[in-house]
Formats: structure tokens, sequence, C-alpha cells
């Protein structure tokens, strides 16, 4: 489903990904953890195509996604080729994003209007069915402003799933939010992840949540895989010297 | 003739003048602000396009349209293009002048939108026109109208410059009636307050949608 192979990620000559390589199979939801600037974002990101690659290819249901196919030659995908893959995947972002001069609904059926082609009432009909999913189907016609923190969150997850994304990338979708508010956005992803088979990459810090939903778990360290096994294995009983000091830095912050 | 400063008569008779070179004055304030409004717009875009080869020639000409003055401006475009209309021409060059300060404003908006808003729209796969349409622009120019406002009211008072190109509108009127008949304290007065009248309450409004949208 989702392939890295030998990627490169370069920020000026902070080397960020050194020849990466891992997979994610279809409807697997696989988490990554480690340390603060370990590179978990750039790797959405580049699944996002919000970052170019420096080396190596990233793959999508087997269609490369950071290339494209020029005859036999793969050659870095221009914007009109990225228009048409990155549709496969959706994203939620830390802080949101949501779009602040939409009311929620509109902010739910923009793209699938302007992007997939949907009409107005197919739209509506489709936000208003995830919106109930995560619990906001009473606040459609209000502004993103006037909502909490998780709220906001739990629209910006329904706007992401209103594109039926092949791919959903889940970026420290609580790290912004007031405690309270965590478990709220948690249960909505629980939700789905139960509900659906939906590929998923998630970084979080929330390791209970990770453990819950998670098929695999990456552990990364400065760009590499350090460690990655069945979320059991390595929250109980993590072989690699830099899994076990990392989890004990979260466990003590919590 | 009569001698004393401020003579009734010269006011009545000019006022049907005056207010025939106002209506050319606001008319040229009209076309310059659609102008400004929608180049400075494009221009501001232009400066956020993915290619240099737009970016750079589109920075040079704002560039040098804002550091030579409007009065040289109108009279190199007055001169080179004989065959347009000098309202064409002053309105024009009005609404070009002030689009390349407009696009700064523009530009300014933009910046304030944060990269978020960018990437929350790639990550829907949004097409570039539709996320300036959609997502940046409504966000973008929402906070820049009051200046935007303030610069139409500086164009509106800069419009006189036209009359060097012979513009009928107000000041040049003026300056007519004031050569033909050597009273030039009523007229000038006379100008001044049009001018007053019709800019202070404009000015009002531009500071209510200030604090409307808490600046
Ligand atoms: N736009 C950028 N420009 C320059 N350097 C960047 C940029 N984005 C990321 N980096 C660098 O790349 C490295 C990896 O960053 P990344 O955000 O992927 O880490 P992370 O694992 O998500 O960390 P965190 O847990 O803090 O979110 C860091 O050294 C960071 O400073
Ligand atoms: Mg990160």
């Amino acid at each position: 489903m989702v392939l890295f192979e030998q990627v490169v990620k370069r920020f000026g000559s902070n080397i960020v990904l050194d020849h990466l390589d891992f997979s994610v199979a279809q409807g697997e939801r696989v988490t990554l953890i480690g340390p603060s600037g370990s590179g978990k974002t750039t790797i959405l990101r580049l699944l996002m195509t919000l970052e170019k690659v420096n080396g190596g290819v990233v793959y999508v249901e087997g269609q490369p996604l950071s290339h494209m196919k020029r005859g036999s030659q793969l050659v870095p995908a221009n914007e009109r080729y990225l228009r048409t893959v990155r549709k496969k995947i959706g994203m939620v972002f830390q802080q949101f994003n949501l779009f602040p001069n939409m009311k929620v609904l509109d902010n739910v059926t923009e793209a699938p209007i302007h992007v997939l082609g949907l009409s107005k009432e197919e739209a509506v009909d489709r936000a208003k069915q995830l919106l109930d999913l995560v619990g906001l189907g009473d606040r459609i016609n209000q502004h993103p402003t006037s909502l909490s923190g998780g709220q906001q969150q739990r629209v910006a997850i329904a706007r992401a799933l209103a594109m039926q994304p092949d791919v959903l990338l889940l970026d420290e979708v609580t790290s912004a939010l007031d405690p309270e508010l965590v478990a709220d956005v948690l249960n909505v992803l629980r939700d789905i992840a139960q509900s659906t088979t939906i590929t998923m990459l998630i970084v979080t810090h929330e390791m209970q949540f990770a453990r819950d939903v998670s098929n695999r778990i990456l552990m990364f360290d400065k760009g590499r895989i350090v460690e990655e096994g069945q979320p059991d294995k390595i929250f109980s009983n993590p072989e690699h010297e830099r899994t076990q000091t990392f989890l004990r830095a979260v466990l003590e912050e919590r | 003739m009569n001698t004393s400063i401020w003579d009734w008569t010269v006011v009545e008779d000019v006022i049907p003048l005056l207010l025939k070179g106002f209506a050319v004055t606001l008319l040229a304030t009209v076309v310059g602000s659609v102008i400004a409004i929608l180049l400075g717009l494009l221009l501001a875009m232009a400066r956020r396009a993915p290619t240099r080869l737009v970016r750079v020639p589109v920075r040079a000409f704002v560039e040098f349209v804002r550091s030579t003055p409007l009065l040289v401006q109108l009279f190199t475009v007055y001169v080179l293009l004989p065959s347009l209309s000098p309202f064409v021409i002053g309105a024009s060059v009005l609404g070009i002048h002030y689009a390349t300060y407009m696009s700064e404003v523009y530009r300014a908006g933009i910046d304030g939108v944060p990269k978020g808003q960018w990437e929350a729209a790639t990550a829907l796969s949004m097409p570039r026109g539709r996320t300036w349409q959609a997502v940046i622009l409504p966000q973008a120019v929402r906070n820049v109208l009051p200046a935007l406002g303030n610069y139409i009211i500086s164009m509106f008072k800069d419009t006189p410059f036209l009359a060097v190109i012979t513009v009928h509108e107000m000041v040049f009127q003026a300056q007519e009636y004031g050569s033909d008949h050597f009273r030039y304290l009523e007229v000038f007065t006379l100008a001044a307050a049009i001018f007053l009248i019709a800019s202070y309450p404009t000015s009002l409004l531009v500071r209510r949608l200030e604090k409307r949208l808490g600046h």
C-alpha cells in the first residue's frame, strides 16, 4: 500500500531520512514513535506530498507518488501528476487547520464538491454522516472558531474522511488539545479504526491509544527504524536500548 | 470690478462648474479604484507564482512604479500615447500606480494567512486556483480591507494631478475659472471644501470597518 524505497530527505545539510525503507500493508494501522526530530512528521509530509524527496521513491498502491513514469523512467512528479495521486491520501494536522472563513459543513463539503465533483446534495449527505460520526452533527452551521479545539479536530477528521482516502495520516492530532478534550478525539479515531479498513499512519505520544489501534509500531531514531513489532511486544518488552529509554521518558512525562 | 476679499457671486457662479469637475474626479476615482483593486490583487498573486519567470518581472514592475512619481508617469504616458483620451490615460495610470501599492497590502494579507491553510488545501487535493479563491483570498482580503479603503481615499485626493494632462476634473475647472476671472480664493476654498465633504465620511467609514475587524 505504502512503500518507502531508499528515501532520502535533507533540509540543507541536515539529513533527516537516510535511505529509509519501510512499507505498510493495505488496511494496516501503523504508529510511528520516536524522539523529537527523528523524522516522523517528515515521513507523513512526504506522503502527503507537502515535501519532496531528495532521493529514493515513495509508492502508494504500487503507484509512484514522489515520481511519475515517463516511458520506463521515473522522473520527479510535477504538480499536475501530484494532483491526481494525492487524492489517495488524507491528513489530519496537529493544528487542525480548518478553514476559518467557512462553516463547519462547508469545510467538509468543499473538497468533495470541487475536487471529486460530487453534487452539492451528495456532498452534504456525506458530510452530515461524517459529522454525526464524530459527534458534531448539531454544529454544521457554526464557524470553526466557535468550537473547542477538540471539536475542531473532530471536524478536521471528518473533512479528511470526506475525501475517502485510502491512507489516513494523523500527526500528533491531540498534542494541541487541552487534556480533557483528548479522549473524545481518540475515541472517534478508535471508532474509525474499528469500523473501517482505511490504512493509517499515526504519529502520537498517546501510547495507550497507539497500543489499542495499531497493528504495528515503528520506533524511529535519527531517521532510521531502530525497532519494529506488534504493540504488545514493543511496549511490554522492547529490545532496543533506544526504545527502552524513549518509552521510559514518555511514561515519566505523564 | 468687485475688490472685496470674498465674493459670494463668484461662489454662485463657480459651483456648477466645480460640480461638473467633481463628477469627473469621482469617475476617475471609481475607474482607478476598480483597476487598482483588481490589478493589485493579480500582482500580489503573481508574486506567489510557482515560477521565478513570473515573480521576478512582476516584482521589478511593482518596484519601478512605486519608486517613480505619479506626475511623471502621467506625463510620460500622455506623451507616449497621444491617441488616447486624457481621461482614459489619467484613470488608468492612477489605477496602475495605486495597484502597485495595493499589491503590497494584499501581499501582507496573503502572507498573514497561516501556512497550515495552504497545507490543508493541498491535503484535500484542492487545485491552486480553488485554494486561492475559496481559502486564501477570503482570509487575506478581509484583513486588509481598511488599508485598501485608505488607499482609495489617497487616490481620490491624488486626482488633481490629472489636471496636468488636461483632464477636466475639479481642480482643472477651478484653475481655469480662476485664471479667467482672477478669482482664486473662492474657487480653491470651495474645491477644498468639496474634497473634505467627500473624503471625511469615507475615512470615518474605513475607521469603523477597522474597528469591526478588530484592528
Ligand atoms: N521545513 C524544515 N526546514 C528545516 N528543517 C526541518 C524542516 N522540517 C523538519 N526539519 C528538521 O527535520 C528533522 C526531523 O523533523 P520532524 O519534524 O520530521 O521530526 P519529528 O519526529 O516529527 O519530531 P517531533 O516529535 O518533534 O514532532 C528535525 O531535525 C527538524 O529540525
Ligand atoms: Mg512531528
